[in-house]
């Protein structure tokens, strides 16, 4: 179990250093290539089965050896029960070693090495687990913008116009008005309390999961920006 | 003609927007921007134009009611939560705000002319048209079922006389009788809707006819949130929900509106109310815009421009946009999305990145409210999920009763949105 969550936790943070932009899973085409290597033992699609490996629809947000009535190696069924679940993380450490990630699994697969031809590969999966249109607790379908700046910038003076388009998406919940019935106001904050406690969701400090969520996509800027703004209403 | 000019937008419509150029609107002044559709897109994407631009750009809204009621919250209604008008809006502070609220249906687009046609006559003209028409029926989904029989068998997944009849059937059922559900294929508008509603009928049935049952006939294998409510149905209405789903023969449906039968996988059972929630499809008039493929409306992630015309917005339900699911808070983010890319596309204004979030709350029992959301961006080839959460099973009762505060508070957030 350890080792487990050392090896996500490892991947976890290798995969987020120089990330720009949201980048999509890989692409699905050249995975479908990619996935030729695992059609001895695996099936996806409208019809597959269970054969000498479990076939793999809706193999994202499954919990490792869960299928019914499929055999797995014990070192799997303890996986499962120790909540490993398969997302884009789990799976690609698996698919670049299956045995660092499941110590005594029956996969006998060297593992595939190369980062994109595995993207690619989960990008073609992808596509046979839940769409997250329809089951909005799927999987999500891209890796993040990672936007963790240097703390120094927290001291950035925030643009209120950009704080009034991007407090659209507070007002969803929060009322402009500063009324509280259900959901905290925010208008008239301090603006350094403001940038404080967004960081601290970010920073999963403060609990609530719906705004460490919305935190943890701002960049600082726009921290301050709309700290400025709320602040600056009348 | 429609063909080149498709062809010749497809790579227009990508730059389009990091670009920002300004259109001035040719020889009648101000810009004009018309939404068909006063609903949770339609109405947002509205007031944020009007409101953003202080008077620049001319707003127009087609909406044939003078009064909307959500879908959200209606099934709240059904439970005894709320009373019909407590989910009913008007269009009045819109208007005051400086949006033309104009009390018609659209019935046509000249996408070359750049008009809406309206049922009452006349024509309105736009340089940029945005549709939020929200969902119509595929007709024939539900074998003996169409929209005359929607008295005998209410959908109520459109809000307001539906949701009304629905309740009155519920209270009006006999003692131990049997309300049936026909639940609908992906994509729908609400994917926890139905079952949301079942909580909220068996809520109403617990107090006032204990020994009804709720048979569900669901022509998929799973749905959202399916552990929080399957754990709810069985810790607060033990035994009087049957989900049959598409292994059971869920799916394998037909109804008789005259003789109340409902007949699942050859099993005729009749039925003392039956709410059939058909397969569902973008509002006809995107359709009658020509810019559907198939069931949906395809559109470009960064601004809710369709993919057959730039001019052309569509939001909410009516899109297919992607990731996020069709409901009030998806079709109210990417209307603000949407608000700002056109005004930057009229008047030069600053056009910012797209983000967009959702979040589904669901009420199971009094006090018990669960919720999943997520975040998503904008990708070249649709809105992403990017991550998400879900309330989990066993929670405390206080943590459910907080969710449920909470989405009393979003409620009114919203609609304050919406309408001002
Ligand atoms: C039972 C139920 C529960 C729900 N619960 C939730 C919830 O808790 N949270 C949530 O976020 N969402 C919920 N939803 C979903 C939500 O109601 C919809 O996703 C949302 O309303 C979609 O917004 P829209 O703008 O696409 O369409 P709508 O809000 O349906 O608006 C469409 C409008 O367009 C008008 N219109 C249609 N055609 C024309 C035309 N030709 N000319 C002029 N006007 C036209 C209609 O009159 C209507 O007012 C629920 C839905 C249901 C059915």
């Amino acid at each position: 179990m350890h080792t487990l969550l050392v090896i996500i936790a490892v991947l976890t943070a290798t995969l987020a250093v120089g990330k720009a932009g949201a980048s999509e899973l890989g692409d699905g085409d050249r995975g479908a290539a990619v996935f030729a290597q695992c059609k001895g033992c695996h099936q996806v699609g409208p019809s597959a089965k269970d054969r000498i490996g479990p076939n793999l629809n809706g193999v994202f947000g499954r919990r490792a050896g869960e299928i019914d009535g499929f055999s797995y190696s014990k070192s799997m069924a303890r996986a499962g029960a120790d909540n490993l679940i398969w997302t884009q993380d789990t799976l690609d450490a698996f698919l670049e070693n299956p045995k660092a990630l499941v110590s005594r699994t029956r996969m006998s697969f060297r593992g595939i090495k190369d980062a994109a031809d595995r993207s690619d590969l989960l990008a073609y999966l992808r596509r046979y687990s839940d769409d997250p249109s329809n089951i909005p607790e799927a999987e999500p379908t891209i890796t993040g913008t990672d936007h963790s700046v240097d703390p120094e910038i927290l001291a950035i003076q925030g643009d209120p116009e950009y704080g009034e388009y991007l407090s659209s998406e507070c007002t969803t919940c929060h009322q402009i008005d500063g009324s509280d019935d259900g959901i905290p106001s925010i208008t008239l904050w301090p603006e350094e309390d403001f940038v404080v406690a967004m960081h601290a969701y970010k920073e999963k400090v403060r609990p609530h999961p719906v705004m460490q969520l919305m935190a943890s996509r701002l960049s600082d800027e726009e921290i301050a920006a709309l700290a400025a703004y709320f602040k600056g209403l009348e | 003609m429609k063909i080149d000019r498709r062809v010749f937008i497809g790579t227009a419509a990508a730059s389009a927007i990091l670009t920002a150029p300004m259109v001035t609107a040719a020889g009648h002044g101000k810009p004009r921007v018309v939404v068909v559709g006063g609903g949770a897109g339609g109405a947002t994407a509205a007031r944020y134009i009007a409101k953003d631009s202080n008077g620049e750009i001319s707003v127009t809204l087609i909406e044939p009611t003078r009064r909307y009621y959500t879908c959200f919250f209606s099934n709240l209604y059904l439970g005894g939560f709320k009373q019909i008008e407590d989910i009913g809006h008007s269009y009045g502070t819109l208007a005051a705000g400086g949006v033309n609220v104009v009390h018609d249906w659209a019935i046509g687009v000249d996408r070359d002319a750049k008009t809406v046609s309206l049922a009452g006559g006349g024509t309105v003209g736009y340089d940029k048209l945005i549709l939020s028409p929200g969902i119509d029926f595929v007709e024939g989904a539900v074998e003996g079922w169409d929209l005359s029989a929607q008295n005998a068998m209410p959908h109520a997944y459109k809000a307001g006389s539906q949701s009304e009849l629905l309740k009155a059937q519920l209270a009006a059922m006999p003692q131990g009788g049997t309300f049936a559900m026909v639940a609908p294929p992906n994509p729908f508008r609400c994917p926890p809707g139905p079952y949301e509603r079942v909580s909220m009928v068996a809520h109403f049935l617990k107090a006032n006819n204990p020994t009804a049952k709720i048979i569900v006939a669901d022509p998929k294998d799973k749905f959202s949130k399916q552990s929080l409510f399957q754990e709810g149905w069985a810790n607060h209405y033990t035994g009087m929900v049957d989900w049959i789903g598409a292994d059971f023969g869920g799916g394998e449906v037909s109804v008789d509106p005259n003789a109340m039968t409902v007949t699942i996988d050859g099993e005729e059972t009749k039925v003392d109310v039956c709410n059939v929630i058909p397969a569902m499809k973008a509002g006809r008039i995107a359709e009658l815009a020509g810019v559907t493929d198939g069931n949906w409306a395809p559109v470009n992630a960064a601004d809710m421009s369709t993919k057959a015309d730039p001019d052309i917005h569509v939001l909410g339900d009516a899109s297919n946009q992607g990731d996020m699911p069709k409901s009030g808070f998806s079709a109210n983010s990417q209307a603000k999305v949407c608000a700002n890319a056109v005004r930057g596309a009229l008047t030069g204004s600053r056009v910012f990145p797209a983000k967009f979030a959702n979040t589904c709350w669901s009420l199971i029992d009094t006090d018990d409210g669960v919720k999943v959301g997520a975040t998503y961006e904008a990708t070249d080839e649709k809105i992403a999920k990017v991550d998400g959460f879900i309330s989990a099973t066993g929670e405390s009762a206080e943590l459910r009763k907080a969710t449920y505060e909470e989405s009393e508070g979003w409620y009114a957030g919203i609609t304050a949105d919406m309408f001002g």
